[in-house]
């Protein structure tokens, strides 16, 4: 028998046992919810006479959904104008009330995007079983916790069992030797890796990130990194236990203390792989080489880097590949050749489960002090209340506005413009989040991903930059 | 949940890879909190010209002539072909209601994505997946007019009229979920004890888990 891996250990540790059907089940420690995607489970769970579990193993927040201009925000969730969102939130507010969950509304200071408060309260914890109704639930494996995005009938089955019902995946390592240089970022890292691997390539599998490079991320710098092994087609993204994760969560409002802490610490320390631990894929990558990266279609792998031109479907030896490149040009507006920074932009979006924490929001002012914007929009939008005080706490947020760029209240918002954050047709914009699929940033919308630093030279350079030729 | 045993429909082509679940249904109809009402939307961005949002009616909108499925050989389709990756994306379950709402009872494809996989497990839509040969087959064949298959569940196979036949692997428990139909929580409670007695253990190891 050789070691275990990462994902083995915490899987065995909730394992409840086999049903009936053969299918296995496995113990949810914690789950998240938001509006979008759990009053069908509360629904459900009504109709069936049930009830939660363990309450207190839930903890939800609006975002999706959730204007972030002020005026909108002042009167509570009375004050969304949209209609038909305002009833989704108020769904989820009367949900928790009823079911008794603990909800940060939407004026609560610790409101904030699902996967940025998890982090932020502690009530993400190592070797954790967490669950949420939304794909970059990944996110929170930064902590080695194993983290999973769910359907909305999973929403359902968690809140009434406190356990997922489930095959286990493979085991997948990426390897990540090197030392990013300057003004390239965790965000440049995995847009590399998923540019390397494809949007399937961790299909089936809970991808380990390790290597110098992933122990010399901050938690923030890891959380961006798992956030985007969905869009690897990973089940979940993992980095071992060390300092930099204990750090992290001491002293969190919903972290141990005292004794409790110190147990937690001695469990926690046994959350790596074992060295003979035999993983069923394994990929190595450099970090020493790596520039910016820019998506430059309408899938998260149809990536180059920021000195490169927009690649030439004909090039491609694969008929299927030059189809998808071909239309994703199309779609894009983009002729094969064009330098990526002689690219105009309408618009820069910073925010995002994947890059709106306190790091990303220092990156950015770090590019953006002194400078103009040049694009006729640039939203930056806090991850979470809390990260919004901290950010005008360092006078970030005079930065960001004396550069011409909004200041908004936090939440999801041109991250996939359910709200009326967004673009509209042909319009292009670089873009911090996770997703350039059609039309997710707004019907027609066009989306470059990027990393905070690459943004923010974005906006202020008006086209695609290169943010190392704008330092700090 | 509707169960599955025996199939035979009209087939439509997709025939993009990566099919993601922001184009299964956008987002702006993602607001609603019912668990119907997705059919019209199905593929909205692809299948109408006009924008599409909530509570817009059908005859406002402007039908796409050139998205496959509006076309008129493909009315009535219930089961897709499809290209490597389709679901991927988001874990919005309302792609799987969408499509199950619009008419499509089984999708094959080269491979599809694990979020979206289990989502039409717990939903009664079946997912085969074949190999990229087989699907190009299949794609050459759906260009003849009224092709049909039938997929027969229990035997992991899919016939043509003409007697042509693919077999697919599938998963024990995704097999009988499909073919029963049961309930899933059900299924799950039935273990109640044990996720009891695992929980008490669980409790006394990491006691921080349970805090709150
Ligand atoms: S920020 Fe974007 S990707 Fe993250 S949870 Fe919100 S909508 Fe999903």
């Amino acid at each position: 028998m050789g070691g275990k891996t990462l994902y083995d250990k915490i899987w065995d540790a909730h394992w409840v046992g086999e049903r009936a059907d053969g299918m296995g089940l496995m113990y949810v420690d914690r789950h998240l919810l938001h509006e979008v995607t759990s009053p069908q489970a509360f629904e459900g769970l009504r109709l069936a006479g049930r009830a939660p579990w363990r309450t207190g193993a839930n903890l939800a927040t609006p975002d999706h959904n959730v204007p972030t201009v002020r005026s909108e925000r002042v009167t509570g969730v009375e004050g969304i104008a949209d209609e038909v969102a305002r009833i989704q939130v108020e769904t989820l507010d009367a949900n928790c009330r009823d079911f008794g969950i603990e909800e940060f509304g939407i004026n609560d200071v610790r409101q904030g995007i699902v996967h940025v408060i998890g982090p932020e309260q502690g009530a993400t914890l190592p070797g954790m079983t967490i669950v949420c109704g939304d794909s970059h639930t990944s996110t929170h494996g930064a902590f080695a916790a194993l983290a999973q995005g769910i359907g909305t009938s999973e929403v359902e089955h968690v809140l009434a069992t406190q356990c997922l019902a489930q095959a286990k995946s493979g085991n997948m390592r990426i390897e990540i030797e090197g030392e990013l240089g300057d003004g390239v970022h965790a965000k440049d890292l995995i847009l590399a890796v998923i540019r390397h691997i494809g949007t399937a390539g961790a299909t089936g599998h809970v991808i380990e990130f390790t290597g110098s490079a992933v122990r010399a991320l901050s938690m923030e710098g890891r959380m961006t990194l798992c956030n985007m092994s969905i869009e690897a087609g990973g089940r979940a993204g993992l980095v071992a236990v060390d300092d930099t994760t204990l750090d992290y969560v001491a002293g969190r409002p919903m972290a141990p203390s005292g004794d409790d802490w110190s147990a937690a610490v001695t469990y926690w320390k046994t959350l790596h792989s074992d060295a003979d631990a035999r993983f069923d894929h394994e990929v190595r990558m450099d970090a020493g080489k790596l520039t910016p990266q820019v998506s430059w279609g309408t899938s998260p792998e149809l990536v180059v880097n920021i000195d490169e031109g927009v690649p030439d479907p004909a090039a491609l030896e694969d008929p299927i590949k030059a189809e998808v490149a071909s239309r994703a040009l199309d779609y894009m507006g983009l002729e094969p050749g064009t330098p990526m920074t002689q690219i105009a932009l309408d618009k820069v979006f910073i925010g995002s489960c994947t890059n709106a924490r306190i790091e990303d929001l220092r990156i950015a002012a770090g590019i953006a002090r002194g400078r103009k914007v040049r694009v006729p929009q640039a939203l930056v939008v806090p991850g979470s209340g809390l990260v919004k005080r901290q950010a005008e706490e360092e006078g970030l947020d005079r930065v960001f506005v004396d550069a011409g760029f909004e200041w908004r209240e936090p939440g999801c918002s041109m991250c996939l413009a359910m709200n009326a954050d967004r673009l509209y047709q042909g319009e292009r914009c670089a873009s911090t989040s996770n997703r350039n699929f059609e039309g997710r940033q707004g019907h027609g919308g066009r989306t470059h991903l990027v990393s905070p630093a690459t943004a923010a030279a974005s906006a202020v350079a008006g086209y695609l930059a290169d943010p190392r030729e704008m330092a700090a | 949940m509707e169960s599955f045993d025996i199939h035979k429909g009209l087939v439509a082509p997709m025939d993009r890879a990566n099919v993601d679940t922001d184009q299964i249904i956008p987002k702006q109809f993602l607001k609603s909190i019912r668990r119907t009402g997705f059919g019209d939307n199905l593929f909205d961005a692809w299948r109408y010209l006009d924008e599409g949002d909530m509570g817009k009616t059908l005859n406002e909108r402007q039908l796409n002539p050139d998205f496959v499925l509006n076309a008129a050989r493909y009315q009535g389709a219930s089961i897709l072909i499809a290209r490597d990756n389709f679901g991927c994306g988001s874990s919005r379950e309302h792609a799987v209601w969408a499509l199950m709402e619009y008419g499509f009872r089984c999708v094959i494809a080269p491979s599809f994505a694990d979020i979206f996989s289990t989502n039409s497990a717990n939903n009664g839509l079946l997912l085969v997946v074949l190999a990229a040969d087989e699907i190009d087959a299949l794609f050459e064949r759906v260009q003849a007019r009224g092709f049909e298959l039938e997929v027969d569940l229990q035997r992991q196979c899919v016939t043509a009229d003409d007697g042509a036949s693919w077999r697919f692997d599938i998963g024990r428990q995704h097999k009988q979920r499909l073919l029963s139909g049961l309930d899933d929580i059900g299924l799950s409670l039935e273990c109640e004890a044990a996720i009891r007695a695992f929980e008490q253990q669980h409790r006394q190891r990491a006691p921080w888990v349970f805090q709150t």
